[in-house]
């Protein structure tokens, strides 16, 4: 950005003075909260990751200890794993299953506009709610919503948040839900943007509907499921109300993620240097991934 | 709804928009409307359109009118969900009630309207600066309130915790009240660039006539751009009371005790009452999701268009 070009002359100096002060009164408060609130709390976790926070005996350098702990402790290794298979499924899921709902309810008419009012829903509603409304949902005999509709398939009922091996997928199915209306938005405006003429173009050359998708609407919307991996992958990676709501990490660990793995660390636990490193750790992360995919985006646009 | 011919946030959707605006097709969708080229005469396209329109309804949508059936019906459980309620009766209400529910939805009341109303102020003045101002350091600050948004609670939970509980040199402890919640809300990225983006294409002869005038610049702000941008507000309105009221993490770090959480928050209170059934838990998830609904219900064009402007500048 070049906005900090000023034009240097006699002209210029003379009101300098309060030209230059005023913006900075404007953004005094927006900076000085970010500062305090954000800025500062990441300094600071930075250097209490290098310390065994003692209260009231003074904190003690441990150098990268606290980062060994996390990395080499097995429950935070699992996290890991957890952390990327709900980021990877959520982040697909939530496209594919966006983007179907946009190639559906694509459209000017009166009653699709109403039927996206209400499929958009999930997205609105906090993640409190969501969380309490699908464990209902899940309810674990063959009564409950989703068994009973199991059950009319012909399927036994599944305890789906009390076993840990169908956990993680339970977490994963309500997150694909919340995402997926958000990402279909941004797919809609996408899909808006293409040139209805070269539809008509590709019809009268009798191409088929899955050329048309492929070479017409794809193109077109690349840009936009571009930006909706990428918010979603930044998003999976410090996911957390969704678990805590849900499972809080059970059963036997098998939801824990890493932001939930370090929460337990250092509120329950009280083991602040090692929560510290954990969240440090996921700041690089989600820093080095926002930034790889700037940067590939931007070489993208260029050619 | 998802109209960007009539988006005030001007969406630089790729490709050419051309035909949205055109005003053409309203009231008679033509064949080449939609990607996959559904058509509107009855058909088997049609009746499979239908049908799967049910679908998604059924899948995101219903889900909420079982959690509203299952809050006005006598004995709510897991496995009574139902669409209409049995027996209704406004019981829950009244048991969420004497658990405190109308309490901590007055405590999300406060951090939301308060949150809200900092948010926009301190986004505001930041956006006139960058937008209206040329200075040093200009692109700098653009890029600490970008990283503003790469700083999600989550992230900064434990540290930002201790800080809550001491602000630095002021030494003041804002666990246990609402401006532990509120203040760390108020430099939100999101709506600094998208104030920003706007308020940079209202044309500044407006402003130049109003400087010859000899206007102010707080009041160039009140009286001649704020009015401008009226639909930007509305849009950074809507999706920060959706933020703020999504809140979990934040409300649960800044509390002192559970009298201080949010009604979001306060729902796992309720479900682990083992003197509550799930009726009561449902009738407090009903109590958190309205005032979202309604302001999703009211401003629904804002919102929509809002997410698509803020995808698509990424």
């Amino acid at each position: 950005m070049t906005a900090t070009a000023t034009t240097p002359g006699p002209r210029r100096a003379r009101i300098i003075g309060k030209k230059a002060v005023l913006p900075w009164l404007f953004l005094a408060p927006g900076l000085l909260l970010a500062l305090v609130f954000k800025f500062l709390p990441m300094g600071k976790g930075v250097w209490l990751s290098f310390f065994e926070v003692r209260p009231f005996l003074g904190d003690k350098w441990v150098g990268l200890d606290n980062y060994t702990r996390v990395l080499t402790d097995h429950r935070f290794q699992d996290a890991i794993g957890h952390t990327l298979l709900l980021g990877v499924g959520m982040s697909l899921g939530g496209i594919v299953v966006g983007s179907a709902l946009a190639l559906l309810l694509e459209g000017q008419a009166r009653s699709l506009k109403i039927i996206r009012t209400a499929v958009f829903l999930p997205v609105v509603t906090a993640t409190a709610v969501v969380g309490e409304m699908w464990r209902l949902m899940y309810y674990p005999t063959s009564d409950g919503l989703i068994n009973s509709g199991l059950g009319l398939l012909g399927l036994g009922p599944v305890p789906y948040l009390d076993n840990p091996d169908t956990a993680l997928w339970a977490t994963m199915a309500m997150g694909i839900w919340m995402l997926a209306p958000y990402n279909m938005v941004i797919i809609l405006a996408g899909l808006a943007g293409v040139d209805r003429s070269l539809y008509e173009a590709a019809a009268m050359d009798g191409v088929s509907l899955r050329q048309r998708l492929r070479h017409i609407t794809l193109p077109a919307i690349r840009p936009a499921l571009g930006i909706v991996l990428t918010l979603a992958a930044i998003r999976g990676l410090r996911v957390f109300t969704e678990v805590y709501v849900l499972t809080g990490g059970g059963p036997a660990g098998s939801t824990d993620v890493w932001m939930t793995r370090a929460y337990t660390l250092g509120f329950t636990r009280n083991d602040i240097g090692g929560a510290s490193a954990a969240s440090v750790v996921l700041l690089c992360v989600t820093l080095l991934l926002t930034v790889t995919v700037n940067y590939l985006r931007k070489r993208g646009d260029v050619r | 709804m998802s109209a960007p011919a009539i988006d005030p946030v001007r969406t630089p959707v790729t490709a050419s928009p051309t035909r949205s605006s055109a005003g053409k097709g309203r009231t008679t969708p033509a064949r080449f409307d939609t990607a996959l080229g559904w058509s509107d005469r009855p058909g088997p396209a049609w009746a499979l359109r239908i049908l799967l329109c049910l679908l998604a309804l059924g899948v995101f949508a219903a889900p909420f009118l079982t959690i509203f059936s299952g809050s006005f019906s006598e004995k709510a459980s897991g496995s009574t969900l139902s669409f209409l309620p049995h027996h209704p009766t406004l019981l829950n209400f009244r048991v969420a009630g004497d658990r405190g529910i109308w309490d901590y939805f007055g405590n999300s009341l406060v951090i939301a309207g308060g949150g809200l109303l900092l948010q926009l102020a301190v986004c505001t003045l930041a956006a006139y600066a960058l937008a209206r101002h040329r200075f040093r350091g200009q692109a700098l600050i653009l890029t600490l309130f970008m990283l503003t948004m790469m700083l999600p609670e989550e992230v900064i939970a434990i540290p930002l915790s201790l800080v809550l509980g001491h602000v630095p040199v002021v030494g003041v402890d804002l666990k246990g009240t609402v401006w532990g919640v509120i203040l760390p809300l108020g430099a939100w990225g999101f709506s600094v660039m998208l104030l920003t983006e706007f308020m940079k294409d209202i044309p500044t002869e407006i402003e130049e006539a109003a400087r010859i005038d000899g206007v102010g610049e707080l009041r160039m702000l009140w009286q001649v751009v704020l009015p401008l941008c009226k639909p930007a507000l509305g849009v950074a309105g809507v999706l920060g009371f959706i933020m703020i009221w999504d809140q979990y993490l934040l409300p649960l770090i800044a509390a002192k005790d559970p009298t201080d959480y949010t009604v979001t928050v306060a729902l796992s209170i309720l479900r682990t009452d083992p003197e509550v059934g799930s009726g009561v838990v449902l009738a407090g998830a009903v109590i958190a999701l309205v005032p979202s609904l309604i302001v999703y219900l009211l401003l629904q064009r804002s919102l929509v268009t809002g997410i698509a402007a803020g995808a698509t500048k990424g």
